[in-house]
């Protein structure tokens, strides 16, 4: 009842704010500030890893400053973790801040219910680590920084397969959540080309997103005695699962997505997610870039108790700085402008590796970093590059 | 798609579904006894229960207490929360229509969840771990947590103690004398404050053991933790036929079971398993629009 309600005055809100803009300027030419829109999830259940982006973007900020001559400002918009709180941020950016292009949203879901608006108000964003194919897929204004899931997908089936040696995957995922669902799709589906067996998912369990109890899809899949379980989803969830996949008395390795690498995983999790295995976009020990030297070296300075730096947060960085690049080939604010240099990027040098803008608006990237977490902390395991 | 299970797989998942449907049956309980006095249906009672969790978590994790002055001081804490909330977004409304009591206790409900954001950040942190309850016991091939025990006994000896105070006590009689007809049961010179002072604090304090215990079973806590559990044991207690607190139990019981059920027999579903909840509820109320136990007025709160 209370999530209807919030909804229609969501919906209304939305409804009266698209309505009042009929064709105004949101150039901020004029002025002597560009205003620069990060849309990330600073409550509820994706907060950790919108505030990790935000670091990474505010850290970029501070090293740049300034581009054409004109201050940087940013102005941080909520979307608490909501598809439709996320269309309300969107809008509020672009219509009431008047910014000349958006960085985020964490969360692939909540970056495609920013889509269209980006989309008819002609305002460039680049998503940082939303990395389902749909984001960006048929909307010229949508680009990003990070790799895609059919990719991501490969390198974990690869990585099952190959090191592990699994026969047979369960499968639970986030089914509210089209990253989750996307990313285990393309992970079937590379496990069965690689396995040559298209029954090797013996069993697959959904769940939504702020779900606690996760013991009846375990115990269905107990019973099924898989070799791995895959388990792309949100941080805490999985954390919870992993938990009660242990204390059910499942044994199997339990591996996932780049979402998992947040601080919260591992203290909700605790010993129980020893072990777990994920793909990431960015190892700190080992930057493949000079600007990801810079990088590492400025968030220590500025950060020096933190042990290791989350890869989103590096994204954070490089669609920042990808961003003012872009500002600085158009040569001015114009959000059209912005647009057309971001789409022409080719070798650009960031934090996370050198990125070219493809036709659809993504990153070129052919290589992830696998992690594991070992005595508390994410700990690099691999480098895997696939070549298409 | 229905799957053939051996014996061990079902009655591991017939666990599962006692200690969830426990948990609701705690919770469910706090919502049923404020609606058999007020005929409030308290929004705000997930939102207590959530407050409680943080209460719990900085006892423990901030302020290093023993767990069980933790336990205890959670358990006064919440208690005064929810007389508190009485005091000032309820007893203000006492004579307006039940509608405006209605949208206060949303109000409250907003005003806890956006204040817990602020107060905690909307990061989820981690409830410390109690490995004496949550350390599996294999029994068989089945495993069991100490706690998915604890939960039923506890939710069962709270009823009992509930039933006792609400049918031995002198309180319990006010309470009952309250619910039946108000206007008269302050004309006997009941103190009507106290009695619905003291009903806000027990439903809060049992809201606090829910918490605790929930927390030990799964232990994260958000801001919004609260929302999810305080729809299902609202229909919990619904499906019980609210007022009643033998009927709470049993809705919960029946809600966890069903849950847990229908992922077992029919796992292609589980994504639609929070409308398990939604189905009874509607079911129940087509044919029991009272819920199962609610018709027996004698036995409301």
């Amino acid at each position: 009842m209370k999530k209807s309600l919030s909804l229609l005055l969501c919906l209304a809100l939305v409804a009266t704010m698209t309505a009042g803009c009929s064709g105004s300027s949101t150039s901020s030419d004029n002025s002597d500030v560009i205003k620069v829109g990060v849309f990330e999830p600073l409550t509820g259940a994706n907060a950790s890893g919108g505030e990790l982006e935000l670091e990474g973007v505010q850290l970029a900020n501070k090293l740049r400053p300034e581009v054409l001559g004109k201050k940087v400002e940013l102005v941080v918009a909520d979307n608490k973790s909501d598809k439709a709180e996320a269309t309300t941020a969107a809008a509020r950016l672009i219509e009431k801040d008047k910014v000349c292009a958006i960085l985020g949203s964490w969360g692939s879901s909540l970056s495609m219910a920013a889509g269209d608006i980006v989309k008819s108000n002609k305002i460039p964003a680049i998503a940082l680590s939303a990395t389902n194919p749909q984001v960006t897929l048929g909307n010229d204004y949508y680009f990003r920084v990070c790799f895609l899931d059919p990719f991501q997908g490969t390198v974990m089936a690869n990585y099952a397969y190959k090191t592990l040696g699994a026969k047979k995957v369960a499968i639970v995922q986030e089914v509210s959540n089209d990253y989750s669902v996307g990313l285990a799709k393309f992970f079937t589906d590379a496990f069965a080309k690689l396995s040559g067996d298209s029954n090797a998912i013996v069993s697959t369990g959904n769940y939504n997103t702020g779900d606690q109890d996760f013991n009846g899809i375990l115990t269905n899949i107990k019973a099924t005695n898989p070799d791995v379980i895959f388990a792309p989803g949100n941080y805490t969830e999985s954390a919870l699962l992993i938990k009660q996949a242990r204390a059910l008395g499942i044994t199997c390795p339990i591996i996932g997505g780049d979402t998992w690498e947040t601080n919260e995983f591992i203290t909700v999790g605790g010993a129980d997610v020893e072990g777990a295995v994920m793909s990431t976009f960015f190892d700190d020990t080992n930057p493949p870039t000079e600007a990801g030297k810079t990088f590492v070296a400025e968030y220590k300075k500025l950060y020096p108790d933190r042990q290791n730096i989350p890869a989103v947060t590096a994204l954070g960085y490089d669609g920042y700085m990808m961003l003012m690049d872009a500002i600085e080939r158009a040569g001015s604010a114009d959000p059209q402008a912005i647009r057309d240099a971001l789409a022409t990027t080719t070798n650009f040098e960031g934090a996370t590796g050198v990125i070219t803008i493809n036709a659809n608006g993504d990153a070129e990237k052919n290589s992830a970093i696998v992690k594991v977490v070992k005595d508390g902390k994410f700990t690099y395991l691999d480098t895997v590059t696939i070549t298409q | 798609m229905v799957v053939g299970m051996t014996l061990s797989t079902f009655l591991q998942q017939l666990i599962n579904g006692l200690s969830l449907g426990s948990l609701y049956a705690l919770i469910a309980i706090g919502y049923t006894m404020v609606y058999g006095i007020l005929k409030l249906i308290n929004f705000a009672h997930g939102d207590i229960f959530m407050m409680a969790a943080y209460f719990a978590y900085f006892g423990i994790s901030v302020f290093f207490l023993p767990w069980y002055v933790t336990f205890i001081i959670t358990i006064i804490l919440t208690m005064l929360l929810g007389a508190g909330i009485e005091r000032m977004a309820y007893r203000p409304l006492r004579e307006a229509p039940k509608t405006s009591l209605l949208i206060s206790a949303i109000g409250v409900s907003f005003l806890l969840e956006n204040l817990a954001t602020y107060l905690f950040s909307g990061k989820p942190q981690a409830f410390p771990e109690f490995p004496a309850m949550t350390t599996p016991i294999f029994v068989g091939g089945l495993s069991i947590q100490p706690v998915s025990i604890v939960i039923p006994i506890v939710a069962f000896f709270l009823m009992t103690v509930l039933l006792f105070i609400i049918n031995k006590t002198k309180v319990g009689m006010a309470m009952r004398a309250v619910s039946v007809d108000y206007d008269t049961a302050k004309l006997m010179g009941i103190k009507i404050d106290n009695v619905i002072s003291s009903t806000f604090a027990i439903g809060s304090g049992l809201a606090a053991v829910g918490a605790l215990l929930w927390c030990m079973k799964y232990p994260s806590v958000l801001p919004l933790m609260g929302v999810v559990p305080g729809l299902k044991c609202f229909i919990a207690a619904v499906i019980g036929g609210i007022g009643n607190v033998k009927g709470a139990v049993l809705g919960g019981l029946i809600l966890g079971f069903s849950e847990v059920l229908m992922v077992a027999f029919f796992p292609s579903l589980t994504g639609y398993r929070d409308a398990v909840a939604f189905i009874i509820l509607i079911i129940i109320l087509l044919f029991l629009p009272n819920g199962i136990l609610g018709k027996k007025q004698v036995e409301k709160v």
